[in-house]
């Protein structure tokens, strides 16, 4: 695939909001059986909040490591299915908040849960080819959950953020290699005016995650000459807690490399933010020299995989800014009712 | 320069007024002004409002005013200073007889805030602050004075029971008063256990939504002479300051007001132990407490102990807010100012009934505009 | 009918977002719009700088009487916050409860949604502080 000359991650950050609801509560509000639940609870966002806030604190946060004057940032792209606009960027409001204007580019990505994989892509691409000095890519989302549907107990809200640069020296971690695979798979989608997305339950396994992600994986390894002992951690896109350790064991990826990423349990699933959140807790984690597989995977379908080498400048950065576990352990339950208040699923 | 003497005054009762509008209500207040002075025209008229360009969506009160008295012709003009306004046009008024160039003059305070529903009147009353910058994050004006209250409690350690005196003071002077909102008395527990508006600031330690219209006729010393009617002379002095509290040195202090007090005095010859009657700008309790240090008739911190020894109360020193104050009387917005400054010529002229302090001859007005970012000091005696 | 300006709101974004502001050349007043001669001073130089971020909780209350368009929010809490310079700024407080509060406790600047027009709905966009993380 894609040789990538120089790309590397100078700063990142992961928010997650402080409101959880235990799926318990979910369950019991819908008279669902408590058995078999897919999380143990997820993030709920605040009244005031949104995508743009999120992302606006995940990018703070990855400016405060980066240690990069924001009019540097070049382009400033956000990936998400909870725009609060469904007509004007997302991005302009991030880049304007963090400083970056007007010396910027900045647009929305949309392809679901792998939008913030997606702006990744994009903007690695913009630094490599020199056009830009350094970027912003964002995955964000505020998911929208059918009450009384199964993924109501996972669509969950949060944002990361990496900017992205030229040089090693200022690096925590290097991107070598990506790529994508994508096919027209409707799993789950949602139409103009509609609250809520559809799916189609069974079927979002595997001809749709599954399928994506191995394949996925499978190619970036095999063109860009990478064994599974290459690799330290895996990170995949966690709908739930158990679809990426299904993942891993299908590509026979030992699963202690995947369990340190996987985080879905406790915060839900973030959509476009999901797999990148993920990545965020292993750098929060991981060591000097270190490689790690990132395989996001988006409804409609698609899966963006990467290969991501950790670099020496990652300990000083890393203590630059709050690590993800401190907005992780930072939460307050809130029950059904406070929650539809702060979703806006009552209709007023 | 001539001296100014208010000859007549005119209030309507304080309360929503659904049947009665704007336009209804000043003209009421100004004609009974009119009839108290027994002068059937003026040479001008000022008329200070501050809700009705948002509440009523009408400006250019003063033309308006004069046609319903049946004066157009006369120049006549809209005058605006927050909730100060009414003293606004009585400080334009005065200063316009002071200058020799006229001879008498309406001044009008009036504002109808029944019209709005709340949360528009709560909006409305940020006017008066800096929008951009503290209305636009939802603050409204109780909330800036429950700061101020809890800055004020903590740096002085006074507890809240000795602050919710003062609103239990206004309500046992409003008892007698036919114009007044609330004319009843109300316990401390009543104030102490109403609920939070802004906490600390309880519900009874700030104003109601009120409809209200008072205006005074002001005249020269030789208008005043072929005058029957009893008189009262009058020194208005003003001052400002930030508009926003919380970007002066100092929250707990309100500088206009002693500036304004001051200048005053000074005009008038007069020490601060000469003023023998006060009405203090009570929109919220904890803005009478620090009125009453800023402008010296109390210690730091210590206003508290003149509520308590019962100094302000009718028989004591210093009689305050004799009719009710904003808290019992009322505080229907830019109008209150010309209701203090009336009341104090009805005190100094021997009108005020079941209320009256005799022994009374100089009293002082203090009507802020905001959380005194505005300060009007007006002095009245006896003649 | 709550509206929001869109000349008004836009006017001000670099204050609201970023806590953009001037600092007096001459007596170091802080002024959060554009200013042409000093409050303080009257000098006539100024120096745009960002406020910090950081600061300390000195006095909140909590709006339980709110004015038009902040219906939906209510109760909020405005709080007065001196920041690292010393610039002293009014703000709502978020991801907080008031029981949480105290006097001189460490809060960090966000973004955060303030307030909607309730017809054409466009978003408005503020800084509003939270305890430090």
């Amino acid at each position: 695939m894609v040789r990538i000359n120089s790309a590397v991650i100078v700063g990142y950050g992961g928010y997650v909001p402080r409101y959880r609801i235990r799926s318990e509560e979910i369950a019991r509000i819908w008279g669902r059986d408590k058995s078999e639940l897919p999380v143990e609870e997820k993030s709920v966002a605040g009244l005031d909040e949104d995508t743009v806030t999120m992302a606006v604190e995940a990018a703070r946060i990855a400016i405060k490591r980066a240690g990069v004057p924001p009019s540097k940032i070049g382009a400033v792209h956000v990936g998400t299915e909870s725009k609060p606009y469904a007509v004007k960027p997302s991005g302009t409001i991030v880049a304007e908040a963090i400083g970056a204007v007007p010396s910027v580019t900045a647009a929305d990505f949309e392809f679901a849960c792998k939008a913030g994989t997606e702006a990744l892509q994009f903007i690695t691409s913009l630094v490599d080819a020199g056009r830009i000095e350094y970027g912003l890519a964002i995955g964000a989302d505020t998911a929208q959950g059918r009450p009384g549907d199964a993924l109501e107990f996972t669509a969950a809200c949060g944002a990361a953020a990496f900017i992205i640069g030229r040089d090693k020296n200022e690096g925590v971690a290097e991107i070598e290699a990506w790529t994508s695979y994508v096919t027209d798979t409707p799993d789950f989608w949602r139409r103009e005016y509609e609250h809520y997305p559809h799916h189609t339950a069974r079927f979002t396994g595997d001809p749709a995650y599954f399928h994506h992600i191995v394949n996925s994986v499978k190619n970036l390894l095999e063109n860009d000459g990478y064994t599974l002992n290459d690799i330290d951690y895996a990170v995949f896109h966690q709908p739930n807690a158990r679809f990426p350790l299904v993942a891993a064991k299908l590509l026979g990826i030992d699963l202690e490399k995947t369990k340190p990423g996987l985080i879905t349990g406790y915060i839900g699933n973030t959509y476009a933010a999901s797999s990148l959140l993920g990545l965020v807790k292993v750098l929060d984690q991981a060591k000097s020299g270190q490689r790690i597989l990132l395989a996001s995977f988006g409804s409609g379908a698609g899966s963006d995989s990467y290969i991501i080498r950790v670099l020496e400048g990652i300990e000083v950065k890393r203590s630059l800014a709050p690590t993800l576990d401190k907005f992780i352990e930072r939460k307050t339950y809130i029950d059904y009712a406070i929650y539809a208040r702060h979703r806006k699923k009552i209709l007023m | 320069m001539s001296k100014v003497y208010v000859a007549g005054v005119g209030l309507t009762k304080i309360d929503e007024h659904w049947w009665m509008s704007l336009e209804y209500l000043m003209t009421e207040a100004s004609l009974k002004a009119l009839d108290d002075a027994g002068i059937s025209r003026v040479d001008s008229i000022y008329i200070g409002s501050m809700l009705s360009p948002i509440l009523q969506e009408q400006s250019h009160l003063g033309t308006l005013l004069a046609e319903e008295l049946g004066l157009s012709g006369i120049p006549a003009i809209g005058v605006e200073a927050a909730s100060a306004s009414g003293a606004a046009a009585v400080y334009a008024g005065a200063r316009e007889i002071e200058s020799g160039r006229a001879n008498a003059v309406l001044v009008v305070g009036v504002d109808k805030m029944s019209d709005g529903m709340a949360e528009e009147v709560t909006a409305a009353m940020m006017s008066g602050e800096r929008q951009e910058y503290v209305g636009f994050i939802g603050a409204t004006f109780y909330s800036i004075n429950a700061l101020i209250y809890s800055l004020y409690m903590d740096r002085y350690n006074v507890g809240q029971e000795k602050i919710a005196l003062f609103p239990v003071l206004c309500h046992e002077h409003a008892v007698n008063i036919p114009h007044a909102q609330y004319p009843f008395k109300i316990k401390l527990e009543t104030v102490l256990n109403s609920p939070y508006i802004s906490e600390p600031l309880r519900r009874f330690e700030t104003t109601a939504i009120a409809d209200g219209a008072a205006a005074l006729v002001l005249v020269n010393e030789e208008t005043a002479k072929k005058l029957d009617t009893p008189k009262t002379e009058l020194i208005i002095e003003a001052s400002t300051d930030y508009l926003t509290p919380f970007q002066r040195e100092d929250p707990l202090w309100f500088p206009a007001i002693q500036l304004a007090t001051s200048k005053a005095l000074s005009r008038a010859k007069l020490e601060r132990r000469d003023v023998k009657i006060l009405e203090l700008y009570d929109a919220t309790s904890i803005m009478a407490i620090v009125s009453l240090e800023s402008s010296g008739f109390a210690e730091r911190g210590k206003a508290w102990q003149l509520l308590e020894k019962g100094e302000l109360g009718l028989s004591g020193a210093l009689p305050c807010n004799t009719f009710g104050g904003l808290k019992a009387r009322g505080h229907p917005a830019g109008a209150t100012p010309a209701y203090q400054i009336a009341e104090l010529h009805l005190q100094l002229t021997h009108r005020a009934g079941k209320n009256q302090v005799d022994s009374a001859k100089t009293g002082l007005a203090q009507s802020l505009g905001g959380v005194a970012s505005t300060a009007f000091a007006s002095i009245l005696r006896e003649v | 009918m709550f509206r929001i300006k869109v000349p008004r709101y836009w006017r001000h974004k670099d204050f609201r977002y970023r806590l953009n502001a001037w600092k007096c050349n001459h007596c170091g007043e802080t002024h959060f719009f554009q200013p042409l001669i000093c409050r303080k001073c009257r000098s006539r130089e100024f120096s745009r700088v960002t406020l910090p971020e950081s600061g300390k909780l000195l006095a909140y209350t909590v709006v339980r009487s709110p004015p038009e368009g902040f219906e939906a929010q209510s109760p909020y809490i405005i709080g007065f916050i001196e920041l690292e310079d010393g610039t002293r700024i009014l703000g709502q407080l978020t991801d907080c409860y008031p029981e949480e509060l105290k006097q001189g406790m460490r809060v960090e600047a966000t973004l955060r949604r303030i307030r909607e027009d309730e017809e054409d709905k466009i978003i408005a966009y503020c800084y509003k502080f939270r305890p430090a993380i």
